[in-house]
């Protein structure tokens, strides 16, 4: 699990973060600031501090947030100068933007806010989709507006080219005010509340957010523009309300509640992705008429209030149809606030005690959770900060004229000692150097001022609402004695901070400092498994065996080892027509030899016309043994050599999941055994993943790349590692990398087991749960008629109205499950309107008939329409695998070996390309550390795609629009390298000075590595669209991918060491083929690198999808150099 | 040897070589070969000596045998004791071969249980793991299982089945995740220095603070004569499976990964070889 972080504010105004995986709270340094309010969400977190301006904090990460300005140059030709800036007078200026219509000198465009800074200067983009123009980047045409061209034609009259220059978020991990408006009517007076949300309206990339603030005069404000690479937004602009607003708060979809003066709460209607800001407003009454509602909080499907009596309540029957809920259901407890954040999980400030109280257990089923449960996680101001804030605090006191000020209940009881007492000199002495003094008066008068007593507060309650103070006047209420060493919180925002179900959280025991330690040792890749008493067991174990059976070997053994036999009964899927599930006993027999190998047999006994006939399985001749979860069933596919040549795999299905992985992980375990393979795969070792997202292991045999006598592929044996992997990439030096469906990067953490694999097949440590998240697509399909328009009547030879991608399948919203059993729904159906071709606003896409293609807007020639329809479904498992945090990878590539460097070589140079197309590369990579330290972000000037690093660190990239890169000067000291040099794809260039010519691989042992993309002709036939997958075969394990998109048949699928259709062709891309060179030169689209390693060499296939309908395999040879001595 | 994994297998595959010989006063119709044997740590005396019994009876009347018996340097063998801790306890500082005494007369009733079937030692052998999971899990663990899996427990024991006993024990061995360690640890601590047969109270893995309690916090808590002073000379092995882990062990990993089958660690308190 990634951790995330739950915002609080303390009565002092300050900011302090909790970490879903800490149990200590961190203050938010660098801040002179006292803060007010903090609302948060994932990326950022917004706040309104003690000045009253509004203040936005961007959280630090390796990826900068980065934004493109362009402008154009434009040209005539005439025909004295040739092309030159005299344009006609009706012309565009001859610097504009892209439509022409605005002036845009390049010295006139200016950075938004002191927040930003540039990247480099102006620079003419050479990249014309995808192609590079070799001219300048000029672009030609016949007039403004017009088509524009690589290529200068005799009619060329005009030309422009493109200046493109980035600028760069500065103010990461830091407040940044927000720029007040200069237009003084515009200007809001100070905000009072403020609340963010909105960014699961839209599941795009910008990473839309919408940020909601309350001024003191009671209007509602809206934020214009706030999105990921827009941070602070463009402007306030003011949103009607029927009454007067005193706090906002806005829910991560499209929920927005208001709480009004009148303690009735207004509701936003029509907020949907064309329109954040909702159309209309809906009251809620209080649920009684004597206590309005004081606070409200929205999540997803919830909200909860808290009235003006300190009551909580919970808002029944809230969603996006019906944001306003039902009806109010009273919850235990008094609080000051309650905060929702994500997953609907809710926080809450107590009335009384002012502590933080976590809501725990709530589920997606039980909103409403169960029990309040205190946060008593320490501040490590109360540790090791403490001298200076216990001193600022007491040195307030002090100037109070008050030694036992409320602030003293904050700190802590251990630091009671060390604390100045009310010894003036030294308080002063301490408070100095801290420069506290400038802030104290703030922490002074808020002090004071309650010590008028808790009756007097109590009876101003009214004027407490006005919110300004309302964070600060009930600390009278606190007896200062009985508030011990906790914290006194004001504000909580748990926007930011995800915490599921099986999220164990440490926040509700106070642990002493070693505890903490020793569950910190458990974090690392590298285990605590150094500890003297760990090692010494080891050493003692080893010599104690030593000594009492070493000399006496040749006695006899006390037992006898003999047959074990496990039976049980199972389904199996038989092995002819008509197929079906019959009942079958089945026995797994164990034999020890007398050296000591394991040998068992597998025997299937089933009834063939009242006669009891079996079929056995020799474990050790089994190559994988792959679980199979779909269609409602558990079961499990065996495969021998044998079995796969005749692709039909021995099927067997258990009752129930804990029947099937008792039986996978026994079997697993006796193959392991008769091929003596246990414990961590060796650095060698060949990985790869099923389509299924099933991740399998082989160990390079000594023979497998024997030049006579190659190991067929279909008898490499793969063994199954625990977790769930889209992408996986190993080296060999045992560094492993995997992404997730969802995007999430993951390293290898040197278990083995997990999943279903517990016990014996499982290492103790290193293994760590595991979660992933795919998308289901399902479409909706309309034909056009003359009478009613669009309708889902469709003609009789139409495909269902609801269908999969290929319409060939009936695919309703009701009638659509989960992938897989181990899949469940985390999402409700939505529109996705991120499709290839585009969409309208509703989501359609149109084309004359069905199938055709799609664009996105409407035509007279339109006769059908269909859109998309996603929903989100969730797997969670375990296995050897960490999350590297925190951003999402499209694709990841690592160095095969390097050259001559071993053991404490420098790191292992490994690229990855974002979800968002930022091109990384990992610093600090080892054996030891495999995940890494930190990214460095390598500037391009468009999204990358895919990324593939080869031997002698030559990095070749394809960008999203197709244009494939080469990384020059790449090398252990340079790990970035220089630039990327542009080359016409399918073109490559050697770089001047490269040492390696692209060819240079095909000779089997050159000096160092080669790489090239290289397409073989005539492999056209055993992948192709749709052949792939038939039947239970498709699980056969290797890098087989399916499609994106449908449920359908897969569109394609990639070999990798075996392929998934078995087809024996396949089988000769593991040799290193003497490959020809051929020029693709259409764009790459959509392309994914895969490797199969070998021991010695690594072949890299490539997939790519050119023009439409045609496939490619390109395979790329790596060699490493020096090795095959 | 990284992996805990590869401890439980080293405990199991624990193997003693032992030599049996006949009473010297025993009646025989020849002379009684001794007889050698590797005998598992963790399995019991009367459970893997049947090849033992078979050997001498040969040379032996019918009429002069009855129930078999161990005897160690005068020391009568407790069948119902694992043989590793027998060994530890009694002879961990003696050479090897382990000799053995074998009687077929003058049972000492005083000091030993009879043993007449395999019967009786399952049922020790059961009573023993429930006991150490009422301890660990309130009995909830072992309650669950049926019937097949207690037996599976048991076969796996007496077949010497690693897999088949592990299958089943790691279940007995878990704990939720919430918590650090099981409620209780099943130990007992032997010493041969006191007439007491052993010790056994209520000790829970992880201290009040949340930090875990070592192998020395226990010893300190429940015999404190065993642990040396801070400066003092060492003055006694503590002894499991004949290794001695360091004081500093936690005794959570201690009871997951050095327990017997059944699931008690049996710690033995013996004075240190002066030599």
């Amino acid at each position: 699990m990634p951790s995330s972080e739950l915002w609080a504010v303390d009565l002092f105004g300050r900011v302090f973060t909790l970490s879903t995986a800490g149990q200590q709270w961190e203050l938010c340094r660098d801040a002179q600031l006292e803060f007010k309010r903090v609302s948060a969400a994932a990326p950022c977190c917004w706040g309104i501090a003690c000045d009253n301006q509004v203040y936005v904090r961007v959280g630090a990460s390796d990826v900068p947030i980065r934004c493109r300005e362009e402008a154009y140059e434009n040209q005539r030709w005439n025909p004295v100068g040739g092309f030159c800036e005299a344009l006609l007078p009706s012309d565009r200026w001859p610097w504009s933007d892209v439509s022409g219509l605005q002036h845009r000198p390049l010295d006139g465009v200016a950075l938004p806010s002191p927040h930003w800074e540039w990247e480099s200067d102006w620079y003419v983009d050479e990249n014309f989709g995808g192609e590079p123009t070799e001219k300048g980047g000029w672009t030609y045409a016949i007039d403004f507006p017009h088509t524009y061209t690589r290529d200068k034609k005799w009619n060329s009259c005009v030309r422009r080219r493109r200046w493109t220059r980035y600028r760069r978020y500065k103010s990461r991990d830091t407040w940044a005010k927000i720029p007040s408006e200069d237009d003084p009517q515009q200007l809001p007076d100070p905000f009072s509340d403020l609340s963010l949300g909105g960014w699961e309206i839209t599941d795009e990339p910008v990473g839309h957010l919408s940020v909601w603030a309350v001024s003191l005069q009671g209007k509602v404000w809206y934020r214009e523009d706030v999105s990921h690479s827009n941070p602070e937004g463009s402007s306030w602009s003011l949103v009607d309300t029927p009454g007067e607003a005193v706090q906002i708060s806005c829910g991560p979809h499209d929920l927005l509640w208001v709480s009004l003066w009148e303690g009735q709460a207004l509701v936003r209607e029509g907020i949907n992705r064309n329109n954040p800001k909702g159309s209309s407003w809906s009251v809620v009454e209080p649920p009684t008429s004597e206590n309005g509602i004081l606070h409200v909080s929205a999540g997803v499907g919830v909200v909860w209030a808290v009235t003006k009596d300190r009551k909580v309540w919970f808002r029944r029957g809230v969603n996006s149809h019906n944001p306003c809920g039902t009806s109010w259901i009273e919850m235990v407890g008094e609080m000051m606030m309650v905060n929702v954040g994500l997953n609907d999980q809710v926080w809450g400030i107590g009335w009384t005690d002012r502590a933080l109280y976590f809501r725990h257990g709530v589920t997606q089923s039980e909103l409403s959770g169960k029990t309040w449960k205190a946060i008593v996680a320490g501040r490590e101001c109360d540790g090791s900060r403490a001298g200076s804030l216990s001193s600022l605090l007491s040195a307030g006191c002090f100037f109070g004229d008050e030694v036992r000020g409320g602030g003293e209940s904050c700190v802590p009881s251990d630091s009671e000692a060390e604390r100045p007492g009310p010894d003036p000199e030294r308080d002063v002495e301490v408070a100095g150097p801290a420069s506290a003094p400038a802030e104290l008066p703030w922490t002074n008068i808020d002090l004071k001022e309650p010590k008028k007593g808790p009756s007097h507060a109590a009876a101003d309650f009214p004027e407490a609402t006005n919110l300004s103070s309302l964070a600060l006047l009930p600390l009278g209420l606190e007896e200062p004695d009985s508030a011990d060493c906790h914290a006194l919180w004001a504000w909580v925002s748990g926007g930011g901070c995800a915490v599921e179900a099986h999220t164990t959280l440490k926040w509700f025991t106070a642990h002493s400092g070693l505890p903490a330690s020793m569950q910190m040792l458990s974090l690392p890749i590298t285990p605590a498994q150094t500890a003297a008493w760990r090692k010494q067991i080891f050493q003692q174990l080893t010599e104690r065996t030593q000594r009492e059976l070493e000399n006496f070997r040749h006695y006899e053994q006390a037992v006898e080892q003999s047959v074990w036999v496990k039976t049980g009964a199972l389904q199996w899927w038989c092995d002819w027509k008509p197929h079906k599930w019959v009942d079958v006993r089945v026995a797994l027999e164990q034999f020890t030899g007398h050296d000591g190998v394991r040998d068992s047999i597998l025997f299937i006994y089933y009834m063939v016309h009242e006669e009891k006939k079996y079929i056995h399985v020799f474990l050790n001749e089994v190559t994988a043994l792959v679980p199979v979860l779909n269609e409602a069933k558990h079961s499990f596919a065996v495969y021998t050599p044998e079995r796969t040549r005749q692709r039909w795999p021995v099927r067997l299905a258990a009752a129930t999941e804990q029947d099937m992985s008792d039986w996978l992980a026994l079997l697993n375990l006796c193959c392991c055994e008769s091929r003596r393979v246990h414990g961590r795969p060796s650095p060698q070792a060949i990985w790869s993943v099923t389509c299924k997202g099933d991740i399998f292991v082989s160990e390079p045999s000594p023979d497998l790349e024997a030049p006579e006598r190659w190991l067929p592929c279909d008898q490499m044996f793969w063994r199954q590692m625990g977790g769930h992997l889209r992408v996986v990439e190993a080296n060999s030096r045992g560094v492993v990398w995997g992404i997730g469906y969802d995007h999430t990067a993951w390293v290898y953490t040197g278990g083995y087991g997990g999943g279903c694999f517990q016990g014996l097949a499982s290492s103790t440590s290193n293994i760590y749960t595991q979660s992933d998240v795919k998308c289901v697509y399902i479409y909706e399909n309309q034909r056009w008629n003359p009478v009613t328009g669009y309708t889902s009547r469709g003609l009789p030879t139409d495909r269902y109205m609801w269908s999969d991608a290929t319409g060939l399948q009936e695919c309703t919203k009701a009638s659509t499950k989960p992938p897989s059993l181990q899949w469940a729904w985390v999402s409700d159906w939505f529109v996705d309107f991120s499709v290839p071709g585009g969409t309208d606003q509703e989501g359609w896409q149109y084309a004359s008939d069905f199938p055709a293609l799609y664009h996105g807007h409407k035509t007279m020639k339109d006769f059908v329409r269909r859109r998309c329809w996603t929903r989100k479904c969730k797997l969670v498992t375990s296995g050897p695998w960490l999350e590297v945090a925190p951003i999402a990878l499209g694709d990841v590539s690592i160095i095969p070996e390097i050259p001559g460097a071993h053991g404490s070589g420098p790191g292992i140079a490994l690229w990855a390309v974002s979800d968002k197309g930022d091109v990384l590369c990992r610093l600090g990579v080892c054996e030891l550390n495999p995940a890494g330290s930190s990214w460095l972000h390598v500037g391009t000037d468009q999204p990358f795609a895919s990324v593939s690093i080869g031997g002698c660190y030559q990095v070749w990239a394809v960008a999203r629009d197709g244009s494939a890169f080469y990384r020059g000067s790449v090398s252990p000291s340079k790990p970035a390298g220089l630039g990327h040099r542009r080359q016409s794809p399918g073109e490559p260039k050697p770089e001047p000075g490269n040492c390696v010519s692209p060819h240079g691989c095909a000779a089997p042992g050159a000096h160092g590595a080669g790489l090239g993309l290289w397409h073989r002709g005539g492999l056209g036939s055993p992948v192709r669209p749709g052949q792939c997958h038939q039947g239970p075969q498709e699980l056969v394990p290797g890098d087989g991918r399916q499609a994106e998109r449908g449920a359908g048949p897969p569109q394609w699928a990639l070999e990798g060491g075996r392929c998934p259709a078995g087809d024996p062709q396949s089988c000769l891309l593991l040799r290193p083929l003497p490959l020809t060179w051929s020029r693709c030169d259409a764009g790459f689209e959509g392309p994914r690198l895969m490797q199969a390693f070998l021991s010695r060499a690594v072949l890299v296939l490539n997939v790519l999808k050119r023009g439409s309908q045609e496939w490619y395999l390109q395979a790329q040879i790596r060699d490493w150099g020096g090795n095959l001595a | 040897m990284t992996d805990d994994k590869d401890v439980l297998r080293d405990v199991w595959f624990g193997r003693i070589p032992t030599c049996f010989t006949l009473y010297q006063d025993e009646i025989t119709e020849r002379e009684a070969e001794p007889y050698y044997l590797l005998l598992p740590r963790v399995s019991y005396l009367t459970l893997v000596t049947d090849k033992v019994k078979k050997h001498f009876q040969k040379v032996m009347r019918q009429e002069d045998i009855s129930e078999i018996w161990f005897e160690y340097e005068g020391t009568p063998l407790k069948w119902h004791y694992p043989i590793g801790l027998l060994f530890d306890l009694l002879a961990s500082s003696s050479a090897l071969p382990w000799n053995i005494t074998v009687h077929f007369k003058s049972f000492p009733e005083k000091d030993l249980l009879h043993c007449p079937s395999k019967d009786v030692i399952e049922a020790h052998f059961m009573s023993c793991v429930k006991e150490a999971d009422a301890l660990k899990h309130k009995s909830q663990v072992i309650n669950e299982m049926q019937k097949k899996d207690h037996k599976q427990l048991w076969m796996g024991l007496q077949n010497d089945r690693f897999d088949q006993f592990w299958a089943i024990n790691r279940k007995l061995m878990e704990y939720p995740a919430e918590e650090n360690g099981f409620r209780y640890i099943p130990f007992r601590i032997y010493q041969t220095t006191t007439e007491r047969p052993f010790i056994q109270k209520l000790f829970r893995p992880v201290a009040t603070d949340g930090q875990l309690h070592t192998l020395g916090d226990l010893l300190k808590e429940v015999c404190p004569s065993a642990v040396a002073p801070e400066d003092g000379e060492k003055k006694n092995q503590v002894m499991i499976h004949g290794i001695e882990p360091m004081l500093e062990t936690p005794l959570q990993w201690l009871s997951e990964h050095l327990s017997y089958p059944d699931n008690f660690l049996h710690i033995s308190i013996i004075p240190q070889p002066t030599d």
